[in-house]
């Protein structure tokens, strides 16, 4: 067959001919895709879910507050022993979703890294650095929630992960701002978010705008705190 | 040797996307801190490499010249989602690590690049072999990177222990890493199989 000259007409044609096809191919892969894709996430979640919450009988519908979604859960008796709280922060290398488990006199049960793209060898520890519990220094399992949990850099008494300390920040910024979400606080004041951002006039380097949306807040403290990752 | 198999070993040896053309080097470097993702970035790429000849080549005549790079892009970027969806849904675990780089690969140039200089030119069965060629040359150079920085970074192959992970070279892991791998390697590849 000889190859089709490049006229107006041959160009529209097959250009239009092209990308109806492709858009058909997609919307048919999406048909076949979309439930599996949303069972996967369903499954993450509530295997996180069980994963970090105490003995239970019930989970009780989600409650969105903000950027945090609760799962609270009751024993059999209906008694509230606890509430998984999905939460969202930024790191150093993008959004971490997890899942912060508390039971009913908030002391921390678990946690679970639903979505995390941190330097793998450094921040990706947060997977299984604070739950260790032969290093009572790092682990905050079992330890009351505050909602004002800060890195030992910070004049807290957790140790971050050598070499993450951004990444070690913003994980506990995601616990205290799961408990905040919990115990009906405001999510905005974490400790160490405090620190940094509470007088944007004294630090002529910080944005002008204090976003009051926690992310940005976090990603502020991530630029501004860059240079100090080491 | 016959004109099939020399179209397959020209991607793995003599046109090496990554050793030789030095092509697609920005997925090279960002995905290949461990062996998995660099080799699960190299077998999406292949699927994407190979749909895509053979589309562009059955089209071949259909396609007017004036309108070929976008008409080629569409079609690249149809199977790029494909895989995307499908990786979602199949493998999430490994799209949660390689994320953005996989919409990249539209516009990763071994991809482009072959629907120009080989499937627009060729039969339908010689670029489904230029394709799988270059996308075997393409995994394996990235398994190769992969394997080095993990080990090297943090004593592991495949995710099996090696060594105790408090002895690997954090460097490797990271950027300049992967530079340091993939500028020695290429060294050695041209050296010694290129020739």
């Amino acid at each position: 067959m000889k190859k089709l000259e490049s006229t107006l007409k041959n160009m529209m044609l097959s250009l239009t001919c092209i990308t109806m096809v492709a858009a058909a191919a997609l919307a048919g892969v999406n048909m076949l895709t979309e439930a599996t894709i949303n069972a996967q996430k369903e499954a993450q979640k509530q295997a996180a879910i069980s994963a970090v919450l105490p003995e239970h009988a019930r989970i009780a519908d989600a409650e969105l507050t903000g950027e945090q979604t609760i799962y609270r859960a009751y024993d059999a008796d209906g008694q509230f022993v606890g509430a998984a709280v999905q939460t969202v922060t930024n790191g150093f290398g993008g959004k971490i979703k997890m899942m912060v488990g508390f039971d009913a006199a908030n002391q921390i049960v678990n946690y679970a890294i639903l979505e995390q793209q941190e330097t793998p060898g450094l921040g990706t520890h947060i997977v299984e650095w604070f739950k260790n519990t032969d290093k009572p220094g790092q682990n905050i399992i079992g330890r009351k929630a505050t909602g004002k949990m800060t890195v030992s850099k910070d004049g807290g008494d957790v140790d971050a992960i050598t070499a993450a300390t951004i990444s070690s920040r913003a994980f506990l910024n995601a616990v205290n701002a799961a408990y905040a979400a919990l115990n009906g606080g405001d999510a905005m004041t974490g400790a160490s978010k405090q620190q940094h951002f509470e007088l944007p006039e004294a630090e002529p380097e910080a944005e002008p705008e204090q976003d009051e949306v926690i992310s940005s807040e976090a990603e502020q403290q991530v630029t501004a705190d860059f240079v100090s990752q080491d | 040797m016959n004109t099939q198999t020399k179209t397959l070993l020209n991607g793995i040896l003599k046109e090496n996307p990554t050793f030789a053309l030095v092509l697609g080097m920005c997925p090279t470097l960002a995905t290949t801190t461990s062996a998995v993702n660099g080799m699960s970035m190299g077998l999406a790429t292949m699927f994407v490499l190979i749909c895509s000849n053979v589309v562009i080549s059955l089209l071949k005549n259909l396609i007017p010249d004036k309108v070929r790079i976008p008409a080629f892009i569409v079609v690249i970027a149809t199977f790029v989602t494909i895989v995307e969806m499908l990786m979602k849904a199949y493998t999430p675990a490994i799209y949660d690590v390689l994320g953005l780089f996989i919409p990249l690969i539209v516009v990763n140039c071994i991809v482009l690049g072959r629907a120009e200089a080989f499937a627009a030119k060729n039969s339908v069965g010689l670029s489904a072999l230029d394709g799988l060629g270059m996308g075997l040359g393409f995994t394996l150079s990235l398994t190769v990177i992969g394997i080095i920085r993990e080990l090297l970074g943090t004593g592991t192959c495949f995710g099996l222990n090696i060594y105790p992970d408090n002895y690997g070279m954090l460097l490797f892991v990271l950027a300049p890493g992967a530079f340091i791998v993939l500028g020695l390697l290429m060294g050695l590849f041209q050296k010694y199989v290129k020739k």
